[in-house]
């Protein structure tokens, strides 16, 4: 019964019931304010319970207010019925295998008018109908391996992500595609950055900042970017392929480890951090960037770590920080915390001696950087050097997500602090190097005339 | 190729089947003979400082190589419902367009380029909205749903454009009759078009997001006549509340148009409501003709399902530069294509409208949808063609009753421009094609893309539906300028020549005219002309040197009342006034080299013109009066009420 009056409630349900009018028919209501027709839709449960909501004729979506309606009339009924028609996915013997896991980002989907509802498209077939471009690129078979929404990935999911890699390149697949909503897709990149370990071939995290079923989307590229990234490129790390500049032009492969999500909504979000990206890609081409990477292989050997120890925290320092933030964290079983210091990797004095009683009650602290760009460096200052006497490890050029990220990993697989000192400080996948590259750092401001004359030239 | 026939026979000859008469020879009965139909879709600039969906300010324009920055795009069509693209979205995928948006930093942010989600909607616009719906007494609806409406031209960065309705139904009264409204909406303004060329089209983002309404009428209008009063009567009613942007392009028109046994055909982006008429006369033709090519089709007894084209690739070098653009072919490396219609003798070269024949269709689809630019064609009922269409013939091995075709341009466009022929050339089995046509200042139209249908509207899922209040409704009824209907009946009443009522309503000056004539107990029809012939006249000759406000005309009156001059005396400082708006009114008297004087002093002087009039013309007594009139009028105007200077003078003293 429930169903018929979907996402209704209150008011609304009761005029619904009330009149006998069930959600997908065709109705006529009478209001104070005039008379309306059209086909009654199920309403958002987080809309208001004043409203019914009906799509006119013209296509176009109205509310009424239920205070408003002096009758209703049900006409005609047509329940909608949400399947997207299959065309299989053409394979050949001579374009490589690959496989895209799903996580729950919607990478394809299309409209159904009638209700205005947003189906996504998923399994090859449903694909290849929406970009069939992919179908010059790639045999590809796909796999859903959760249906979550970006910022409810976690420990569990990485670890299930990083089995089926390993499973998939057992079973000798050419390159693999990860579907992930953008908002933590640097978190995920990061995990499998050091949950699989020399992988021999590409494994490519793609997304969309603009949903698929608008026109100028950015999904179909990226899919098709990222495709053909694990079809063809030498580069076997995990990577994560979006757009490089908002234009529809190329996109960019980041390292899962200098990755990190900069905009809230732009389509060139992510940026390569304190380094420069690995590459360019476009259709058909790939132009790289960086000139050492870890090359593509035939053989199967692949290292997976799949461990995660979730009582883990990401402290985002602020001036003011009083110490019973740090000791709540210990006295609730914190193993390990990684601070987003100031500058160079600071914190206030007040907070010291909670510092001090969480590293000698065994948590483990790492110190990071909320500029993001550079180096932690802790003896410089008197500061960085009383809180380095106190415990607190830097962390290098790691970047805060991929610290806290590597920590939970570490502590995942042991207790023994100097083991996860060792784990921490030796870099897996870049994710502290050497030194920071001079065009590293680049955040341009404009209005200078100089790089306002780069924006007019070249598309951004 | 326009008005060169072969048998320039066929071409008049088949005018006169069609039944084509000119626009002034054509009565109501021509129109109701064709069953023509006519909807409006008036889209009205609303007047505030921001955009609908962003922060930017409104109505800062640039030049089109005036920017800043520059972004391309490219528009992907979604899968329909039925898992088919739409119509006009596989068309605009077709042509594979790059889309360049030239972006200012004045005017734009990152909503124009679609890199931000929407910012609430602009609550000043939306009450104008409400406002207007109220005045075609539509029902407002009780919440508001932002709508996407997908454009894939690229007009819209995001590819569809934000737009919701806030009223629907209501009506306007038109003479004789009552016009129908379908709906009013609220909707972001598009791109302006730089330019369309080759596979290459670029929009600046200006105007892009700027509050605009559309209002629907029904297709009730049943002459272009009665379609140009409804468009006109919508233009005052949305100038009445003085809420709206005036000036060009603040106000498009979108013209639909079908006739007994044709098609909806819509017209888009008419710049002038004058121009309705002959564009929908020509449209109404043009449809008759596709119909009456229809029927020839259909006595040829065709199969329509086997009939297709066939093309063969021809050197350039058999024809002269002066048949096709050789040199062009030459250095772009095109291909030159033949191409044979079987049975089409006498189809290409049929009327469809004046100037233009049937193989215009063709020519028309070929630059928009297969990108090539014109001319793109050559087709063998041409007169003077000076090509040997026997070459052409011979290649394609046509038949007697075949037409032929040579087109040019990218080897990569030949598959689709012969697609697109074959299309073109179905769709005549078919009659009148689903399409949206474009505007051309002569009165004709050219095709711009195939008509999009309902199925292209889903809801913003980046907006929350927004409830309309009782309460705000009441407010904005009580503020609610009153019926332009009324203010007809009123002038009528006044008895305002007709003439002027196009300027006063066109200018919202009715409110400011009305008051004038109720605080300075002025006679109407004096106000109204002073208004719709006076000041008309003066606008169109001068240019104000700063901004001319309207109620200087007030501030006008309030002065003359407070010196005790006549009002007649405005005329005269009307042209400086409006050239001089900072001007103060002594020194505007002074420049019409006014001087005060009492009714004793212009009376006065009276019995000197008497005399002189006598030594001029003693004869013609009769006409004495009228002569000494003539000599005291300028003095008097201001000064005197002429009427009773006149009396003054025929009372005889």
């Amino acid at each position: 019964m429930a169903d018929i009056f979907k996402g209704y409630k209150g008011g609304a349900l009761a005029a619904l019931k009330k009149y006998k009018i069930r959600v997908w028919s065709e109705a006529h209501v009478s209001t104070s304010r005039g008379e309306f027709k059209g086909i009654i839709l199920p309403r958002s449960e987080n809309d208001d319970a004043n409203h019914i909501v009906l799509k006119l004729a013209t296509g176009y979506n109205v509310g009424i207010a239920i205070d408003s309606i002096e009758d209703m009339k049900e006409h005609g009924y047509k329940e909608a019925h949400y399947k997207i028609p299959e065309k299989e996915f053409p394979t050949s013997p001579d374009r490589p295998n690959i496989k895209l896991l799903g996580t729950g980002g919607t990478i394809a989907s299309r409209l159904d008018y009638r209700t205005g509802a947003v189906i996504p498209a998923f399994s090859p077939g449903e694909l290849y109908g929406a970009v069939p471009e992919l179908a010059d690129i790639c045999n590809l078979s796909t796999d859903k391996l959760f249906a979550v929404f970006s910022e409810n990935m976690g420990p569990k999911q990485y670890i299930t992500l990083a089995k089926a890699i390993e499973k998939e390149i057992k079973n000798g697949i050419d390159g693999i595609v990860i579907g992930h909503g953008t908002d933590t897709m640097h978190h995920t990149a990061a995990a499998l950055s050091f949950m699989v370990q020399n992988p021999p071939v590409p494994i490519v995290m793609v997304g969309s900042q603009r949903s698929s079923d608008r026109p100028s989307s950015d999904a179909a590229l990226n899919l098709i970017h990222a495709t053909y990234t694990a079809a063809e490129s030498e580069i076997a790390e995990v990577m994560v392929c979006m757009f490089g500049p908002t234009s529809d032009e190329y996109g960019l492969l980041h390292r899962g480890t200098r990755v990190r999500k900069m905009h809230s909504s732009y389509r060139s979000t992510f940026r390569t951090i304190g380094d420069i990206p690995l590459a360019m890609v476009e259709r058909g081409k790939i132009t790289h960037l960086h000139s050492t990477f870890a090359r593509r292989r035939n053989d199967r050997n692949v290292k997976i770590i799949a461990k995660f120890e979730e009582r883990v925290a990401l402290l985002y320092y602020y001036p003011n920080m009083h110490p019973d933030i740090i000791d709540s964290m210990v006295d609730n079983g914190y193993k390990g915390i990684v601070i987003a210091g100031t500058g160079l990797g600071h914190m206030n004095k007040p907070v010291y001696p909670a510092i001090e009683r969480a590293t000698k009650a065994g948590v483990a602290i790492y110190m990071t950087v909320q500029t993001l760009w550079g180096f932690v460096h802790m003896f410089v200052y008197e500061t960085g050097r009383d809180m380095v006497a106190k415990g607190v490890i830097p962390a290098e050029n790691m970047l805060p997500e991929v610290a806290y990220i590597k920590l939970g990993w570490a502590l995942g697989q042991t207790n023994d602090l100097e083991k996860v000192r060792e784990l921490m400080l030796t870099p897996v996948s870049h994710e502290i190097t050497d030194g920071e590259p001079y065009n590293g750092y680049l955040v341009y401001q404009g209005g200078i005339p100089e790089v306002e004359e780069f924006l007019k030239k070249f598309h951004k | 190729m326009s008005g060169k026939f072969d048998s320039p026979s066929n071409y008049e000859k088949s005018k006169k089947q069609v039944g084509y008469i000119p626009r002034n020879k054509a009565t109501k009965q021509t129109y109701t003979k064709l069953g023509f139909k006519c909807g409006l879709e008036i889209h009205q600039q609303l007047k505030t400082e921001k955009k609908l969906f962003c922060r930017c300010p409104a109505g800062i324009y640039q030049t089109p190589d005036d920017f800043n920055a520059e972004i391309i795009r490219h528009m992907r069509p979604t899968l329909s419902e039925l898992g088919e693209y739409d119509g006009t979205a596989l068309m605009e995928f077709k042509t594979r367009k790059n889309i360049t948006y030239r972006l200012k930093n004045e005017n734009a942010c990152t909503y124009e380029i679609d890199d931000t989600p929407p910012f609430p909607i602009n609550q000043d616009a939306l009450s104008i909205a409400i406002e207007i719906a109220l005045l075609l007494k539509s029902s407002i609806v009780g919440e508001l749903h932002i709508t996407r409406k997908q454009y894939l031209d690229g007009s819209i960065p995001t590819g569809f454009q934000r737009t919701a309705i806030v009223g629907i139904e209501g009506s306007i009264p038109i003479s004789g009759k009552k016009i129908n409204m379908i709906q009013l909406s609220i909707e972001e303004d598009s791109c302006r078009e730089v330019s369309d060329i080759g596979h290459e089209r670029i929009y600046m983002t200006d105007r892009l997001g700027m509050p605009l309404i559309e209002m629907v009428t029904y297709p009730e209008m049943l002459t272009p006549e009665e379609a140009a009063e409804a468009g006109h009567y919508l233009r005052f009613l949305a100038r009445s509340t003085g809420k709206v942007r005036t000036g060009i392009g603040a106000a498009r028109q979108d013209v639909n148009v079908s006739i007994s046994g044709g098609t909806r055909v819509e017209i888009k982006g008419v710049a002038h409501i004058s121009w309705i008429p002959q564009l929908t006369h020509n449209e109404a033709f043009r449809q008759k003709a596709l119909l009456e090519i229809k029927q020839i089709l259909a006595n040829k007894k065709l199969d329509e399902k086997k009939w297709e084209i066939s093309h063969t690739a021809i050197s350039e070098r058999k024809f002269s530069n002066d048949t096709i653009p050789q040199k062009d072919i030459r250095k772009n490396k095109y291909a030159l294509i033949g191409v044979n219609l079987p049975d089409f003798k006498e189809i290409l070269s049929f009327f469809t409208q004046p100037g233009k024949c049937f193989a215009d269709e063709i020519s028309d689809r070929l630059k928009v949808i297969a990108c090539l630019e014109k001319p793109n064609l050559r087709f063998s009922e041409e007169s003077n063609s000076g090509i040997d269409w026997s070459v052409v013939r011979q290649k394609l091995e046509s038949r007697e009753n075949d037409v032929q075709l040579l087109i040019w341009g990218p080897y990569e466009d030949m598959k689709m421009a012969l697609e697109t022929i074959a299309e073109r050339c179905h769709l005549a089995f078919a009659g009148v094609p689903n399409e949206t046509r474009k505007s051309l200042p002569d009165g004709t139209t050219i095709f711009e893309r195939v008509l999009p249908g309902p199925d292209r509207m889903y809801p913003d899922t980046d907006s929350a539906p927004l409830p309309i209040a009782e309460e705000s409704i009441i407010r904005l009824q009580k503020k609610m300028p009153a019926d332009v209907s009324e203010n007809l009946k009123q002038m009528r009443k006044w008895k305002f020549p007709d003439d002027v009522f196009a300027f006063i309503l066109k200018k919202n000056l009715f409110p400011l005219v009305k008051k004038i004539i109720k605080d300075f107990k002025l006679h109407p029809a004096f106000v109204g002309t002073l208004f719709g012939h006076n000041l008309k006249n003066i606008e169109g000759r001068i240019t104000p040197s700063s901004i001319f406000e309207y109620e200087r005309l007030y501030q006008l009156f309030s002065f003359l009342e407070k010196e005790n001059l006549q009002p007649d005396i405005a005329k005269k400082m009307l042209p400086i006034i409006y050239q001089y708006p900072n001007m103060d009114f002594e020194s505007v008297l002074t420049t019409i080299d006014f001087k005060k004087l009492t009714e004793d002093e212009i009376l006065a002087s009276i019995p000197d013109l008497k005399e002189k009039f006598e030594d001029i013309c003693r004869k013609n007594h009769g006409a004495q009066n009228a002569w000494i009139m003539g000599r005291l009028r300028p003095r008097a105007i201001g000064n005197m009420e002429l009427k009773r200077l006149w009396t003054k003078l025929d009372g005889g003293e």
